[in-house]
């Protein structure tokens, strides 16, 4: 199962999943255009887009993890006390913007430098180092307050009501805007820069990378920093989502990031992966939610049954495909 | 009761497209012990997989007899019941389990389907007494020696009410301490009527302590010798092992030898996992440009740990010695220390050390020379295609573009996508470890014709090898390595399989 023959064009192994993914999502979208009046309308998928930018924003930064082999547990929590710490410091001290959100790229960048540092350094699991910043941060939430505080300030609340008029009537959110920037930025630098071939390098073959004299420690760090910061740029658009800070925001947010980088192609063990395939998976979890608030009978927890079946379904569509690749 | 516990009769054993044991017959006398020797590769370890049931009855041809009784193992567990253990090289004790606990894995002593602690610990204590094993049994198999380990594997074996005992290799992690003790160990159970077969590359030893041996070669079996009788000496062994068919062809090569690239100087290595151990001792080496030099050794000679802790210190601790590169000392502390100074070394696991197997071939070929393809952290993709293209044309790649799938690649196709890699950075010394292992006959051709490309351009080379007659047919000149010491440099002329052999066998004086 090297290749896929499709008319007289093989597509390469690699971009099967992705491929797959971009397929489902268009067979969702004509099905949902079939079944439901109102569907079939680019202002549909455009509301996919501004219902999930932080997840896609946290989403891309868990791709980088993930495909050096690792993973990041505590991007959810990373996200929580981002909005926490935005709308304390706007509420409260009353601080301006412009300091708050440096500050909050600043902390969740450090957590994940911390985080990736004690992985690399001790040579220890991600998943338990993770694990560990995610209750921390979590934790810290509650120490800036139990309670949700609604943030008023003015640059926030307009950038949440903006709305950009594309063509005919169709429009997006700031937060798009942004996201799709985050998009094509990380899409650049792990395709076209040495620090993106080392991700895939270290996450193939760790011991191979070791061997080659790439910097395999530096850039394990480096990927759970760009973790951090996205998790942290994914709070900030949660906030102007939500127009609120909460300890309670993004509970379980993590494991539909991790849902959306697998459906989207990118093999848990590392090495192999896109960044459109995370997009991808992104848009196929936003639009079952769609689907199912337009089936309106169908409670909300369906979601979950759907992401879950295709998880499994893509999980061994990965071990079929990695299977005649490995030995 | 027949005098021979064990005939093996017979024996084929066939891997696709290669036979590693052809008609071989081994029969071991009752309470003897039994030597088998061989080169690397030369089937050993294979006819001990097909006595103990690794490799199940069917899928090898011949006959069995152990107790004048034909045997069809079909697995370990067969073969254990019948009496047969097996000792390999790689110990097979779970570490974080104790020692009472690991002597009795698998044969645990139970009381109604619950484990009877006391008796465990009773007598496991026993058996460790017997193997003069002084350790508390609920010690932890992790805080003990490799020495102590090899003798819980000798209790396990015992606890099993042990006939004939096959150790591979016992004494090649051991040092000369521990390896005395184990072979009294092996005449004390060869005294209480157990029959050993042990496998070593030792020649010392197995003179010390064999009473008979077994030559092997080229899944052969070439004779049978009693030590006593036919007066064997490690020379008499030696000339029984060499002698491989010089069947592989090697393409004609005259070397332009020049200045010294590179030389190491008193280069002493000890072992991470065993403290105090050492792997490559004293060891001084040149290498001179355009010229191709071998090492020869034995399994666990070190000929992988010197390569690998010359280049950046990817093995071993306490590293000393000196290396110079053009006449000027240098300190190599890390792998990119390494490939700056010009040095590139292709791994002997290239699955598991040298590729990235779910990547294609151009990033392959790219990934560690990737600085000269790229500005400012930034890649020229345009350029890495069209190296990528050359190294396919050049090397003779067989596949259908350099954006295939390295681990679809055939072992000589994918050796070259790992000499394509090194040839990449601009070497100036190139280490080859088993260049040509797991590579058919053209595949190899094509290698060694590579190899003396790169001599011609001027680069050092150094092969290590398991294979002498690649090293008499592809190197100018040949180091031989014994227990981490370099015991002897043989220039192509002079250099014969019995002289290397000779050398690669010197124990410590």
């Amino acid at each position: 199962m090297s290749t896929l023959t499709l008319g007289r064009g093989r597509v390469p192994a690699k971009y099967l999943p992705v491929l797959v993914t971009g397929c489902l999502f268009v067979a969702m979208f004509a099905a949902g255009g079939i079944r439901y009046e109102g569907f079939a309308s680019g202002q549909v998928v455009l509301n996919v887009f501004i219902d999930n930018a932080f997840l896609l924003v946290v989403a891309i930064g868990l791709t980088f993890v993930i495909l050096t082999g690792g993973i990041d547990l505590s991007v959810g929590s990373v996200v929580a006390l981002s909005t926490m710490i935005a709308a304390a410091l706007m509420e409260g001290p009353g601080w301006p913007p412009y300091l708050v959100i440096p500050l909050v790229l600043a902390v969740g960048s450090g957590l994940g430098l911390v985080m990736g540092y004690v992985v690399h350094a001790f040579d220890i699991q991600p998943f338990i180092v993770t694990l560990a910043g995610m209750f921390l941060a979590r934790g810290l939430c509650y120490t800036i307050g139990t309670d949700s505080i609604p943030i008023a300030d003015p640059a926030f609340t307009v950038f949440a009501q903006t709305r950009i008029d594309l063509f005919a009537d169709l429009w997006i959110s700031p937060s798009v805007v942004i996201a799709v920037v985050v998009v094509l930025v990380a899409a650049y630098v792990l395709h076209y820069t040495r620090f993106g071939r080392t991700v895939y390098a270290a996450g193939g073959n760790e011991q191979s990378a070791l061997l080659m004299g790439l910097p395999v420690g530096r850039t394990k760090i480096a990927v759970y920093t760009i973790s951090g910061f996205c998790s942290a740029l994914g709070g900030l658009l949660l906030s102007f989502y939500m127009l609120s800070g909460y300890g309670l925001h993004a509970v379980g947010m993590e494991l539909d990031a991790i849902a959306a980088v697998v459906i989207g192609g990118t093999l848990l063990t590392g090495g192999s992966g896109f960044l459109l395939g995370t997009v991808l998976g992104v848009l196929v979890l936003g639009l079952i939610q769609t689907i199912i608030s337009f089936e309106g009978t169908l409670l909300s927890w369906w979601t979950k049954i759907f992401i879950g079946m295709l998880l499994f379904v893509f999980i061994v569509l990965q071990r079929l495909f990695s299977g005649g690749s490995r030995r | 009761m027949t005098e021979h516990i064990l005939r093996m009769s017979g024996i084929t054993k066939t891997f696709p497209g290669v036979k590693a044991l052809q008609d071989v017959n081994l029969s071991v006398r009752r309470g003897e012990i039994h030597a088998i020797c061989g080169e690397n590769g030369a089937g050993k370890s294979t006819l001990m997989k097909v006595l103990s049931g690794v490799y199940p009855y069917g899928e090898y041809e011949g006959e069995i007899l152990f107790e004048g009784e034909r045997c069809e193992f079909g697995s370990i567990r067969d073969s254990e019941r019948a009496g047969i253990v097996i000792i390999h090289q790689e110990l097979a004790l779970s570490p974080q389990l104790s020692i009472a606990e690991n002597v009795f894995l698998g044969n645990e002593r139970a009381k109604r389907g619950l484990i009877d602690w006391n008796r465990t610990n009773y007598e496991a204590a026993e058996l460790m007494r017997r193997v003069g094993l002084d350790e508390n049994p609920t010690t932890a198999i992790a805080d003990i020696g490799v020495g102590k380990q090899q003798l819980v594997e000798i209790a396990k074996a015992l606890a099993k009410e042990v006939k004939l005992l096959i150790l591979d290799e016992p004494t090649a992690a051991l040092n000369d301490d521990d390896s005395a003790h184990l072979l009294d160990l092996l005449r004390g159970l060869r005294d209480e009527g157990i029959t050993c077969v042990i496998i070593s590359h030792k020649l010392n030893e197995v003179t010390a302590i064999a009473d008979s041996v077994t030559i092997i070669r080229d899944g052969r079996t070439i004779e049978t010798l009693d030590m006593a009788k036919d007066h064997v000496t490690e020379d008499r062994i030696i000339a029984g092992m060499v002698g491989r068919a010089l069947d592989n062809r090697f393409p004609p090569h005259e070397p332009t030898i020049g200045g010294e690239a590179l030389r190491i100087e008193d280069w002493t290595v000890y072992s991470p996992s065993q403290p105090g151990r050492k792997v490559v001792d004293g060891a001084s080496l040149t290498l001179r440009r355009g010229e191709i030099v071998g090492l020869a050794g034995l399994m666990g000679a070190g000929r992988t740990e010197l390569a690998m802790s010359v280049f950046g210190r990817t093995y071993g601790v306490n590293i000393s010695g000196k290396i110079f590169k053009d006449g000027k000392p240098v300190e190599i502390r890390n792998v990119q220390d390494a490939i700056r100074h010009g040095l590139a070394y292709a791994t002997e696991d290239r699955k598991r050390y040298g590729l990235n197997l779910i990547e294609d071939i151009k990033r392959n070929i790219s990934a560690a020379g990737l600085q000269g393809l790229a500005k400012r952290g930034w890649v020229n993709e345009y350029e890495e295609y069209k190296v990528a293209e050359e190294f396919h044309k050049s090397m003779n790649i067989k596949a259908p573009s350099v954006d295939s799938v390295v681990g679809k690649l055939s072992g000589g196709n994918q050796q070259k996508v790992v000499l394509s890699k090194w040839i990449l950075t601009e070497p100036d010394v190139l280490i080859l470890d088993e260049p040509t292992r797991g590579i058919d006959v053209g595949a190899k051709y094509e290698i060694y014709t590579i190899i003396n490309r790169l001599a011609d351009e001027g680069k050092a080379v150094l092969v290590i090898s398991s294979e002498l007659p690649e090293l008499l047919g592809l190197c100018d000149r040949v180091y031989t390595l014994s227990e981490g010491r370099i015991t002897g440099e043989v220039p192509r002329r002079e250099a014969t399989q019995e002289r290397l052999m000779h050398l690669m066998t010197k124990g410590q004086e």
